[in-house]
């Protein structure tokens, strides 16, 4: 049996694989949407900060709460871009929120969350800046795109043609401890 | 037989799993569920099964994006027709391009806190930035008396929120939806062999859009003010105000000039190609120009999803407050010319509608504002040189 991550690592896991997943979707509709822009907007700020708070919050968490080590079935260049990937993820979590939040100071945009709760501009009102940052919004989406791409695919090769169990490792739930073999 | 896989315990096999173990994969009991080899027909299944989930999320973040409706109105094909309609000019907005920043202040009565709990209306002033401009994607067109009139402002509330209001000098707006908005724009946009818009494009399009053809009676009928100053500005739209216990009101609202009506020249009596824009700078440097912000207070049961259609006559009307204009400046230096006039950026107290064209407006200022905000600015039409002239 596969040692699974601490429970709390497998909710943030899959509290932020939904929260990501929905930003991207949402990302993604809105800059061709008319008639959902401002609905869809709405709910992309303030979703992409509660984002920027919960990646500290795991950041935290993997060093309180390290990852169980890698199955058997993995090389040790599997292991590595496995290791990388993770990383880019969560610094894409924390960079493309701060990016969205940088973008909006720039331009001038409230960054309102909800109601009159806003958050401050944390860079100067530049024409440059925002295009620039705006653009590297967009490029970065795309990345973490990719990325999720790549890892859904690992996760399911593993699971479904080495079969060595890798799903389970971050299964929502408890995965009893099985007996040890022999 | 299978040969041996690596053991669980074994923390770093020296080969890349995937490769080399694939004609005995599940072979380690130790640490995997499958007691069997895969078949070639289970492995073709799985593979299938795998290509299936990745063609779904990969297909769904497609259709969420638009790629697989190319022909679909969006925020870009309609900035791509503000172009087609006038041509590029790279730094300017894509619609009302040409214009003059103007700031200032707004003076609440406490009157709209009957309707609104947004703290611009609390006793006090806030300051105010605006544009002045002309309808049109020609940043160096003549200005015409008949030409739309538009004032953006931003209201800078003390709790740190914005409002911001697009408005225009027409009490009702000739496009009920985007879509319709996008067809007359089509059909105005000058066909390349003759350098003219169609004729006949225009009239199917009024044919298709009888709200639109009854609106443009309606306005030939309006009287045309000689300047920006005694010019009347709508918020085109209607919103809904929520006040402190929740109560929501649907509100259209006006700013009434305080300067006294005079009904425009003609265009063609004047030399000045800025003539509405030089003498706007002229008077504001004679006195600060005035405007009272009225609500119109809508009924239950009056369209607020309908820009075409105005409230019955005899609404109640109340005065809010006085926005006044004492600083004129060019788009060179001015704070609002890299400001987006969106119409939804609004303080808590003032809500969006069911009107489709407002989340439109907004999505369609927005593209227009990120395309120019990367391009290398031009001067305007009015530069601060000119500016100082007037004075």
């Amino acid at each position: 049996m596969p040692v699974q991550f601490p429970a709390v690592s497998r909710w943030l896991h899959w509290t932020m694989a939904a929260m990501v997943l929905t930003m991207l979707g949402i990302g993604a509709a809105m800059v061709v949407s008319l008639g959902d822009y401002h609905a869809l907007v709405s709910i992309h700020r303030p979703l992409g900060i509660a984002i920027l708070i919960l990646v500290v919050v795991r950041f935290v968490n993997r060093r309180l709460n390290p990852p169980p080590p890698f199955p058997a079935t993995m090389s040790s260049l599997e292991r590595r871009v496995a290791t990388a990937s993770e990383l880019v993820m969560y610094g894409l979590m924390a960079l493309l929120p701060l990016v969205g939040w940088g973008m909006l100071s720039a331009a001038r945009y409230p960054v309102v969350l909800y109601g009159s709760l806003h958050l401050p501009f944390i860079l100067p009102h530049s024409p440059r800046l925002y295009a620039l940052l705006r653009q590297a919004h967009t490029i970065l989406a795309y990345v973490f795109f990719a990325t999720f791409m790549a890892h859904l695919s690992a996760i399911l090769f593993h699971t479904l043609i080495v079969r060595d169990g890798m799903l389970k490792r971050m299964a929502p739930w408890s995965i009893r401890p099985s007996q040890k073999a022999s | 037989m299978r040969p041996p896989g690596p053991g669980c315990n074994d923390k770093n096999p020296t080969f890349p799993a995937w490769v080399e173990t694939f004609p005995r994969m599940g072979a380690s009991q130790e640490c995997m569920n499958a007691d069997q080899p895969l078949t070639t027909a289970g492995a073709v299944t799985r593979l299938a099964v795998i290509g299936l989930v990745l063609a779904v999320a990969a297909g769904g973040f497609a259709y969420l994006g638009g790629w697989l409706t190319p022909r679909a109105l969006t925020p870009g094909s309609f900035a791509d027709a503000f172009q087609r309609a006038n041509g590029v000019h790279a730094g300017f907005r894509r619609n009302h391009a040409k214009g003059v920043g103007v700031s200032g202040f707004f003076e609440s009565n406490v009157n709209g806190a009957r309707f609104s709990k947004a703290v611009v209306f609390r006793p006090g002033r806030v300051p105010v930035l605006g544009r002045f401009s002309l309808g049109g994607g020609q940043p160096y067109a003549a200005d015409s008396a008949a030409t739309v009139r538009g004032l953006g402002l931003q209201f800078t509330l003390p709790d740190g929120e914005t409002w911001r209001t697009a408005m225009i000098n027409l009490p009702v707006f000739p496009f009920r939806t985007p879509e319709a908005f996008y067809e007359q724009l089509v059909a105005s946009t000058p066909d390349p062999r003759t350098g003219k818009p169609d004729p006949a494009a225009m009239k199917a399009f009024l044919d298709r859009h009888p709200e639109t053809a009854r609106v443009m009676s309606v306005l030939k009928t309006e009287p045309v003010p000689s300047g920006f100053d005694n010019t009347t500005f709508y918020g085109l739209n209607a919103f809904r105000f929520i006040d402190a216990s929740g109560r929501s009101t649907p509100v259209r609202w006006l700013l009434i000039p305080e300067q006294p009506f005079a009904a425009a020249g003609n265009d063609a009596a004047s030399q000045d190609k800025n003539r509405l824009f030089d003498a706007l700078i002229a008077q504001i440097e004679r006195q600060p120009l005035r405007w009272h912000l009225v609500l119109v207070i809508g009924q239950p049961g009056d369209p607020t999803h309908d820009a075409t259609i105005a409230w019955p006559a005899g609404r109640e009307r109340v005065d809010v407050g006085t926005v006044t204009l004492d600083r004129v400046e060019a788009e060179d230096i001015s704070a609002a010319t890299d400001i987006n006039f969106d119409p939804l950026v609004l303080p808590a107290g003032i809500g969006t509608s069911d009107d489709p064209l407002l989340s439109a407006r907004s999505a369609v200022y927005s593209r227009s504002f990120t395309r120019r905000e990367g391009e290398a600015k031009q001067p305007s039409a009015l530069t601060s040189a000119d500016v100082r002239r007037e004075k």
